[in-house]
């Protein structure tokens, strides 16, 4: 088992989501259990099913000086990056440290694969992506990372994480063992995945994606609901700022178990979330509210529900926001991180959207109603394809 | 700044003239060498695996296969990092190529094969790991940022970690905008402590603002110039045949990292 480690400060957060630009439209909500799902309008062909998509991506251009990194992953990025004054803190922080100190690890699946795609939609006679597409930097996964280093201007180490789904969760991890080394100060962390054809397609032709608005642990669940979302967060020495939430653990762990299928009894996911728990120095009767995975696919919720069963006591609370934003598949360990922060800050516990009739794996810790109640320890639940796991624990600071 | 220190126990290598380590070797003291078959053997998959993998797959596999068989560790202890700059370029090229005339018809294989972690994916399945594995990306810098991800898990924790760096051959439109024209991959088995297995000792130090530094050198027509990931590993790999050393590769834009190579003692 890990030791503890010592907590860190996250001096800031932001989200971007279709739940809208920024926290504050997040909270409304989930304070009003208002979801932001809608039918399919954004494949290159017609595909019959939901998306969480976000308004106002295509407008948000990227400054002339970074025009080299245009494309849709990087809009949506640029737009996150300028929601809850995150842009200043980071540059504030860039100050304070030095650019070379401030590490940047950056999640994402897909990056930016939808420029790459429309390229291949539009080639010439000869076969080659058309001119306005020929900018090698937007075909590689570190297209995200590149750009937002450039755009904070940050020079320490920095760090694409794309393990699918668990990608923007594990960040926290890579950022949390440089800080602790002295390799960096503080870091920047977060992650980025837009809409595209290759996961709303791929997906589809695994058979899992729900015709329907997706229903997390509901019996009758058909799939999951592909969505897109940014997310950022800072993470510093609790000393720089003592009363912000804190980071008080994560873990992380591999299936070893299938490709696309989680382990059947979920032993990678509790390998994770015991690590996690070692490493905030915490039991999990001290966990007020766990934000699951909770994709609506049929095996992911089976074995996650069995997990929180035998894992958690009554008195915690757990619910999967998938139903709110869909799947945003690598934007989603930071962008449920972010829920998970606002359950602490706000005394909120997000209702299981999208969910009439129960799975009968699911005990008595499902919120499936909004509840308002304080929360001072929150999990976060990511898993990914190839059987990769990762667990966040937050806490609120001492009073 | 302090030293991160690493202690290399095993050496992957793999190229389309290179089988493994000791063919670098053997080349470095000026002996003929025999190139490996074309397509990697991958050994440590299940043959029914090794038929559906795809080809970063193999090559990934392949190199750390050796890197931890030299090592003589359980490759099911240890934490992975596997770091590419591009990641399956076949799979891509098919991908685009399909959702662009049909894309109902996209494979579902193939796809959850796009994903970056699949060589993590396969290889902790063959292995029965459980441990973290981490699949990393940091363009022109992937085997720098690999380094010092898989050297700061491999410290910060006490383990032993796993590290794979490689990149495929390119294909189509992808292909030219890669760069990547031949396949390359290395592996290194990390340990924080000295031990009987240890090769040799690598002190790793950040120097920043270094951009100058790290911009190419002029091209002398090298084969590993092919392939952005075999560029940036040669220096090391070069030092580790030879036994010693130092050199300068790139963690980030303008962030270097220094090699100093210290043997065994």
């Amino acid at each position: 088992m890990p030791v503890p480690i010592q907590p860190l400060a996250v001096s800031a957060y932001t989200a971007t989501s279709a739940l809208g630009h920024g926290l504050e439209s997040h909270l409304a909500a989930l304070s009003a259990t208002r979801g932001g799902l809608r039918p399919n309008d954004f494949s290159s062909a017609p595909l019959a099913c939901w998306i969480g998509r976000v308004e106002g991506v295509e407008d948000a251009a990227l400054p002339a000086a970074h025009a080299v990194w245009e494309c849709r992953n990087n809009r949506l990025a640029w737009l996150g990056l300028r929601q809850d004054r995150f842009l200043e803190r980071a540059l504030d922080v860039r100050q304070r440290y030095g650019a070379a100190r401030v590490a940047l690890v950056l999640g994402t699946s897909t990056a930016s694969i939808g420029a790459t795609e429309e390229a291949y939609r539009r080639l010439d006679d000869d076969g080659h992506m058309p001119p306005d597409l020929r900018r090698p930097l937007i075909h590689a996964p570190h297209s995200l990372a590149g750009f937002v280093a450039e755009a904070l201007g940050l020079e320490g180490p920095c760090l694409t994480v794309s393990t699918a789904c668990s990608s923007s969760a594990k960040v926290f991890a890579s950022a949390e063992r440089l800080i602790r080394l002295g390799l960096a100060d503080a870091a920047v962390v977060g992650g980025v995945d837009t809409l595209c054809d290759s996961v709303l397609f791929g997906f589809n032709a695994l058979e899992l994606v729900s015709p329907d608005p997706c229903r997390p642990f509901d019996q009758a669940r058909r799939g999951i609901s592909i969505g897109e979302a940014a997310g950022f967060a800072l993470l510093e020495r609790t000393g720089m700022a003592p009363h912000a939430p804190r980071l008080l653990g994560y873990g992380e762990s591999s299936d070893a178990h299938h490709m696309s299928t989680p382990h059947p009894e979920g032993l990678g996911a509790e390998l994770a979330l015991r690590d996690a728990l070692a490493r905030a120095n915490l039991h999990a009767d001290q966990v007020d509210y766990i934000n699951l995975h909770g994709t609506a696919s049929l095996k992911n919720d089976e074995v996650e529900a069995a997990l929180v069963t035998r894992a958690f006591p009554t008195t915690t609370r757990a619910s999967s926001t998938k139903g709110f934003t869909g799947h945003t598949l690598g934007a989603a360990g930071i962008l449920e991180a972010a829920f998970a922060l606002q359950a602490i800050e706000h005394g909120l516990v997000p209702a299981n959207l999208g969910c009439t009739a129960p799975d009968i794996a699911c005990g008595p810790q499902f919120a499936w109603e909004v509840e308002q109640r304080r929360v001072d320890t929150a999990v976060s639940n990511s898993f990914g394809f190839g059987g990769n796991n990762a667990c966040l624990v937050f806490g609120r600071a001492p009073a | 700044m302090s030293a991160l220190q690493v202690h290399v126990e095993g050496i992957g290598l793999w190229s389309a003239s290179l089988a493994d380590f000791a063919a670098l070797k053997a080349q470095e003291r000026g002996e003929p060498v025999t190139p490996p078959p074309a397509r990697p053997a991958a050994s440590t998959l299940p043959a029914n695996e090794r038929r559906r993998a795809p080809e970063s797959v193999l090559l990934a596999v392949e190199v750390a296969g050796q890197a931890v068989a030299m090592s003589g560790r359980a490759a099911a202890e240890l934490g992975c990092v596997f770091s590419s700059a591009y990641g399956d370029q076949l799979i891509s090229d098919y991908m685009c190529t399909t959702l662009a005339h049909a894309p109902t018809e996209l494979s579902p294989t193939r796809f959850h094969n796009s994903v970056h972690n699949a060589p993590a994916g396969y290889w902790t399945i063959a292995t029965g790991c459980h441990a973290p594995s981490n699949a990393i990306s940091a363009g022109h810098a992937s085997f720098g940022a690999g380094l010092l991800e898989a050297a700061t898990l491999c410290v910060s924790e006490q383990q032993p970690v796993l590290l794979v760096c490689s990149d495929i051959a390119g294909h189509g439109p992808v292909g030219d905008m890669s760069g990547s024209q031949l396949s390359f991959g290395c592996a290194l088995v990390l340990s924080p402590q000295v031990s009987e297995r240890s090769l040799l000792r690598l002190d790793l130090m950040l120097e920043p603002h270094a951009g100058p530094m790290l911009h190419p050198a002029p091209r002398t027509g090298a084969w590993q110039e092919a392939n952005p990931m075999a560029s940036a590993a040669w220096p090391l790999m070069q030092n580790l045949a030879r036994g010693a050393g130092e050199c300068t590769v790139a963690a980030a834009e303008t962030l270097a990292l220094r090699v100093v190579m210290e043997t065994a003692a």
